[in-house]
């Protein structure tokens, strides 16, 4: 699984964040991006969907190749 | 309060100051999303009331035709200065860019993760010593004695002001939110604020602290320091936006584990829940609506709007949409699904967000660990504030 967050959607809820704090950092601004290139480890697939479903600016996606 | 006309019909005369509304809008969120999800009246100036997720997510990133200029539920009606103190509103929460583009970076750094992580150990003691002054009586009022008394402290710490000018801060921001509609109380209390900040903003020049205010008067935008009348309007809105709120969040909160003692019991007993629940409470008791001014003729929905109409952001109904949530008037302490917009949506999120995350966390583990039982004393001694912030004024609480 790999995922992304898009910049230009993000607007810093910090949801995923809180959520999965592994997966994500947040700016001083609150602008999240994602860890390393957005690889998910197996064991935390489920707070990355987790994240992507709290999202309220539909900012994460999961990029299917 | 101002005597209020009873409300005929919710859909084209509607008075988010009525009683009605105030003790409980949910029914009327319910029944107008199904008849009539944008409604509309001339009190107070023509307002539009949308109760429907997506219509209010789709309004707030509409920036070109809803500004941000007037963000107050209830306009001031009274006489303007001629020389306004405040000639910017309180950036960023009432500008549009580009005003509220630099306005909002000088802000969030304050507000980033790892500053309020560094305002936890204040907050926790805070709240620790309140319970400690109550926990022995049997009984407090969860919304005066306590959550009220939270924010404001944190909030005061930041702007680097002193903890004894607590309830007087607290009075001036229910002035300008919770009794707008008494326009004498309302200016009183805004000229007394602004009068102080502009007091604090001299003392500052001169002694500057290492606080929110201090570090504003040392910032330079493009070569140029910033004018007092911005900083006075950011200062104003740190008091304003963080102290109402966040207690009425707390508050709110509180009601439901009052009201919920198997959740109070689950809070208690698993620490690792509260990540989750403290988003699903901020969804099922959002306590702030904003307002837009419409800009241009604009049809939304169906409804014809004209420029200067007012459009009040219902975060707290779209909250509770079915379309967005499933059984949304359930809380589910473990929601998975929960998109909730109680910081609202797109450009004007809520730039105290993680702030109040923290306070609202910590003020109920606080709470819960010396009281983890407790009930409402009697029902009918709860009392709401509504129209701009919803919360408990009054709540009081007795345990073993």
């Amino acid at each position: 699984m790999k995922i992304w967050v898009d910049p230009d959607k993000c607007t810093g809820h910090a949801r995923c964040y809180g959520l999965a704090p592994d997966l994500f950092s947040v700016d001083d601004y609150g602008l999240s991006s994602v860890v390393g290139d957005g690889t998910v480890p197996p064991e935390l697939e489920d707070k990355a969907r987790l994240s992507i479903a709290n999202c309220p600016e539909y900012a994460i996606v999961e990029i299917t190749d | 309060m101002t005597d209020i006309r009873p409300v005929d019909s919710w859909s084209s005369d509607f008075d988010v100051l009525s009683q009605t509304y105030v003790d409980d809008p949910f029914t009327i969120w319910d029944d107008l999303r199904t008849s009539c999800p944008v409604a509309h009246t001339d009190r107070r100036g023509s307002t539009w009331l949308p109760t429907k997720y997506q219509d209010v997510v789709d309004l707030a990133h509409d920036i070109e035709h809803f500004s941000s200029l007037d963000i107050t539920v209830i306009p001031f009606t009274g006489e303007a200065p001629d020389e306004p103190v405040l000639p910017y509103g309180v950036p960023p929460i009432s500008a549009d860019p580009p005003l509220h583009t630099f306005t909002r970076r000088l802000l969030l750094p304050w507000f980033s993760h790892t500053k309020v992580e560094s305002y936890e150990a204040m907050t926790r003691e805070l709240c620790a010593g309140l319970v400690e002054g109550f926990v022995a009586d049997g009984r407090a009022d969860a919304a005066s004695e306590y959550a009220q008394q939270i924010p404001v402290r944190v909030i005061g710490a930041i702007l680097g002001v002193p903890p004894e000018m607590s309830d007087t801060f607290t009075g001036w921001v229910r002035a300008v939110l919770e009794f707008a509609d008494d326009e004498e109380i309302r200016r009183e209390g805004t000229i007394a604020l602004i009068e102080y900040f502009v007091a604090e903003v001299e003392r500052r020049k001169q002694d500057p602290g290492d606080d929110l205010l201090s570090a504003l008067l040392q910032t330079e935008v493009d070569g140029q320091p910033l004018e007092d009348s911005i900083v006075l309007g950011v200062a104003a809105l740190t008091l304003i936006a963080g102290v109402d709120t966040t207690w009425s969040a707390i508050g709110s909160s509180l009601w439901h584990l009052a009201t919920h003692p198997e959740d109070a019991k689950t809070l208690a007993t698993e620490p690792e829940a509260m990540n989750l629940a403290i988003e699903e409470l901020l969804r099922a008791y959002s306590p702030v609506t904003m307002a837009r001014i419409v800009t241009g003729e604009v049809e939304f929905q169906g409804c014809p709007m004209h420029a200067g109409d007012k459009v009040l952001m219902n975060f707290p109904a779209a909250n509770r949409d079915p379309d967005a949530f499933e059984r949304p008037d359930e809380v589910i302490l473990d929601r998975a699904h929960n998109r909730h917009v109680a910081f609202g949506s797109g450009i004007h999120r809520c730039a105290g967000s993680n702030l109040a995350r923290m306070e609202l966390r910590v003020a109920i583990e606080e709470w819960l660990k010396r009281i983890p039982d407790f009930r409402l004393a009697d029902d009918a001694d709860v009392t709401w504030a509504g129209g701009q912030v919803r919360g408990p004024r009054s709540l009081p609480v007795v345990f073993p």
